[in-house]
């Protein structure tokens, strides 16, 4: 049986920063990520307020144009490239995906290690142009033709940067199919596998098969800079439409990397905090690879505008009405799933539920712009702006922090406040919606979008949700102080499933020692949310 | 694992040849989509510019191209012997297979070598004078040319590091029957690398 030293946690096992910085611990790794992208989001939620801020009020008032183009592409690309892709892969799906699949790690350690070293060049390649060179791009973090190749700002530095961060990815993505594959508990079948396996399976697969084409299409924009031939250029002799259909054949993918683990969270949490089998097993795993393989069709929704066929501007529309069809699937089985279940508010399930809210306003104004006439009138307005923020920020963003108060205490085997978890979360939710739904209105008013300034008559929405920028702020402010007092005050918990969860990391010791597990896991005879044969747990 | 009586049935710290093989050919479709990239850019600027591709493609030195495309064969046929004799445990003979591979990797490059100074050497390079002022079709076929054979030959050279490590392995006895997905994956990696070539070969200087 399990010795003394066996229970050392991975925490404690080795201590010194050079033991962090090199460690081949998913769990370490994991961490490491999550300090570093926290890092990250800090910056781009900075750039954010100074960017509500200045339209505050029509005409200047902190920055001037440029300056203030070149703060939304820095955000964008920190937000996008540095926070939301790898957010929930790169730090819950290194930290518990061997642990959820009853294993000791990913099947490639040092890979792994190598993945967050890549990410962290890219991310400095990345800020460095606040210092270095021309100052950062201005072109928003689309880099659109022709104006990229154009522009006198250091793009080629801010496309590199992507274009490593990419291969990080890629790495992180690789190395999780193989485990997936190769290192689930014998007697773990596929659909015995828990959701959120599933939903990091088809995000990886989109992570493997889309970056590559936009690592590319990023490395045709530098070359193109540097020697100056029109691949993209129609002035001499390139097509820009060309490099937009590139862009968007990874940019429209990488949205389901965005969103799909938010998805394999939300499976999570549900079937936990109403202790109850997750309703429809099947249809939300499949649903995750319809939604990996339609996605991969519909890239041209962004380009309505730009030139293409009929023919092909109605293909294209279609078939993004289609991936609304998954996508609902998982929104009704979600809600059956808490429909008379047993119900425990926490934290966490709040996190959850505010995730089924805003991802469906974020959904449905996707159909709404998907439309090819009313696309034409909304295209680049802050109609979208309030779309893909309530899509990736309130979606995907709140998934994260709702998984970081799920499995805060198996982390790092402590508690934080749940009172002032809850309010934090209540200051947060109002100013997220603040902020972000007056901009549908100015958006269908005709605001358009990557300007400092704008007409008097979209005053009123711009003041409301410069304000609610300002109570998202404190909202996360209080939410952040929380986890980290609670890192070093918080009730130290020693009980192995603090929520009455099922899933395997809940069987590990808390914190889990450096090999996971200390006796064999045991599965739940049917699938892994069947709470009524729940493994006896002893702590 | 040593301060546990625990191990886990299917654990990370295993050595698994397979995950190895299965890791490195996700890796190879990804490097495949890399150039997928380029080849669509290829195929769309050559239906744009027809007659400026058929132009300039008469340019390019085909005996130059065809004894690149039988030193890049024999490579990978010296390779996968390589990989079958370290299956039959005569690592001598795999580790003398692969130098053969890597001197005609080396070949490769020096034959690219000449073609390409030899281009610039005319001035047909971006940049240069006569570069510029060929029509905007001419220079897009020279662009592309540029791009793809030199990420491929940048490839090449990758491969080369990778089969010298190989050789390393090898000549330290760490290889053997049971356990040389080493070999099988540069080989792998070998193969892909050739197998790009096939495409770029006709796509730049056949294809009339
Ligand atoms: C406090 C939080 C945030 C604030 C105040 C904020 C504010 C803004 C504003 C005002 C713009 C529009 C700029 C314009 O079009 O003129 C913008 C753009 C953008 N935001 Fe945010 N944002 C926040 C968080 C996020 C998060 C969490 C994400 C991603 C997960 C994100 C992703 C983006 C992207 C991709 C753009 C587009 C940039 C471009 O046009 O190139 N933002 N943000
Ligand atoms: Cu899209």
């Amino acid at each position: 049986m399990a010795t003394a030293t066996a229970q050392v946690s991975y925490l404690e096992a080795k201590k010194g920063i050079l033991s962090w910085l090199f460690s081949v611990d998913h769990k370490r790794i994991g961490l490491l990520y999550l300090y570093s992208l926290i890092t990250f989001f800090l910056v781009g939620v900075t750039l954010g307020l100074l960017m509500r801020y200045e339209l505050l009020n029509p005409g200047k008032d902190l920055v001037e144009a440029k300056t203030y183009n070149q703060i939304f592409t820095l955000h964008g690309v920190i937000m996008i490239f540095l926070f939301i892709i790898p957010s929930i892969p790169a730090v819950f799906g290194n930290f518990f995906l061997p642990i959820m699949l009853g294993t000791d790690d990913v099947s490639f350690p040092r890979l792994n290690l190598l993945s967050w070293w890549v990410y962290i060049i890219g991310a400095v390649m990345a800020l460095s142009t606040l210092v270095f060179g021309d100052g950062p791009a201005d072109t928003g973090w689309t880099f659109y033709a022709p104006y990229s190749v154009k522009t006198g700002t250091n793009v080629s530095m801010s496309v590199l940067a992507a274009f490593i961060l990419g291969f990080s990815s890629i790495l992180t993505g690789l190395n999780f199919i193989v485990t997936i594959h190769r290192l689930r508990a014998p007697g773990m079948t596929f659909t015995k596998m828990p959701l959120f396996a599933w939903a990091l399976y088809a995000t990886s697969w989109i992570q493997l098969l889309a970056t590559p084409i936009i690592g590319i299409t990023l490395l045709m924009i530098v070359a193109e800079r540097t020697l100056g031939v029109g691949l993209f250029d129609p002035s001499i002799g390139g097509d820009p439409i060309l490099y937009q259909h590139l862009f968007w054949i990874y940019s429209h993918p990488a949205v389901y990397i965005m969103a799909l683990p938010a998805f394999g969270i939300i499976s999570e949490l549900l079937p936990t905090f109403s202790r109850r089998t997750i309703f429809g097993y099947k249809a939300i795993a499949y649903s995750s690879l319809a939604i990996a393989f339609v996605g991969y069709f519909i890239w041209g929704h962004h380009m309505f505008t730009s030139g293409m066929s009929g023919t092909a501007r109605f293909i294209f529309s279609m078939l993004t009405f289609l991936v609304a069809i998954p996508t609902a699937i998982k929104v009704f089985n979600w809600v059956a799933t808490l429909y008379k279940g047993s119900i425990h508010v926490e934290p966490p399930l709040l996190y959850a539920l505010a995730f089924i809210f805003q991802f469906m306003i974020g959904g449905f104004t996707g159909l709404i712009l998907g439309a090819l006439a009313t696309d034409i009138h909304l295209h680049d307005t802050y109609f979208v702006v309030g779309h893909f923020h309530y899509v990736m920020f309130g979606g995907t963003g709140f998934a994260f922090f709702g998984a970081l108060h799920y499995w805060y205490p198996k982390i790092w085997g402590r508690m934080y406040n749940k009172a002032v978890a809850n309010i934090a979360f209540v200051i947060f939710f109002i100013g997220f919606n603040t902020l972000y739904f007056p901009m549908f209105i100015s958006g269908l008013m005709g605001m358009p979008r990557r300007y400092y300034d704008y007409l008097p008559e979209f005053h009123v929405p711009n003041i409301v949700s410069t304000v609610g920028s300002w109570i998202l702020a404190i909202g996360l402010l209080i939410m952040l102080g929380n986890l980290i007092v609670a890192r070093f005050r918080g009730r130290k918990v020693t009980e192995r499933d603090p929520w009455g969860g099922i899933t395997l990391e809940w069987q590990t010791p808390t914190p889990p020692p450096v090999q996971n597990f200390d006796s064999l896991p045991e599965l739940p005879l049917n699938g892994p949310y069947d709470y009524e044969n729940k493994p006896q747990i002893k702590d | 694992m040593a301060h546990t009586g625990l191990v886990l049935p299917n654990s990370g710290h295993n050595r698994d040849a397979e995950a190895n093989k299965f890791g490195m050919w996700l890796f190879l479709f990804t490097e495949l989509l890399l150039f997928g990239g380029l080849f669509i850019v290829y195929m769309v600027y050559r239906m744009l510019n027809h007659e400026a591709f058929l132009l300039s493609s008469f340019e390019l030195n085909v005996t130059m191209g065809t004894v690149n495309t039988v030193v890049l064969l024999v490579s990978s046929m010296t390779i996968a012997m390589a990989v079958s004799a370290i299956q039959m445990g005569q690592a001598k003979r795999s580790a003398m297979l692969l130098w053969i591979t890597f001197a005609l990797a080396g070949v490769f490059l020096v034959i690219k070598y000449f073609e390409w100074s030899a281009k610039i050497h005319h001035g047909l390079f971006p940049g240069l004078d006569y570069y510029n002022n060929l029509p905007a079709g001419e220079r897009l076929f020279f662009f592309l040319y540029y791009i793809m054979t030199g990420l491929h030959a940048l490839h090449i050279i990758i491969g080369m590091v990778i089969i010298l490590f190989t050789i390393r392995q090898t000549n330290n006895g760490t290889l053997s029957p049971e356990k040389h997905s080493l070999t099988e994956n540069a080989g792998l990696y070998w193969h892909l690398v050739d197998l790009i070539w096939i495409y770029l070969f006709p796509l730049f200087y056949l294809i009339h």
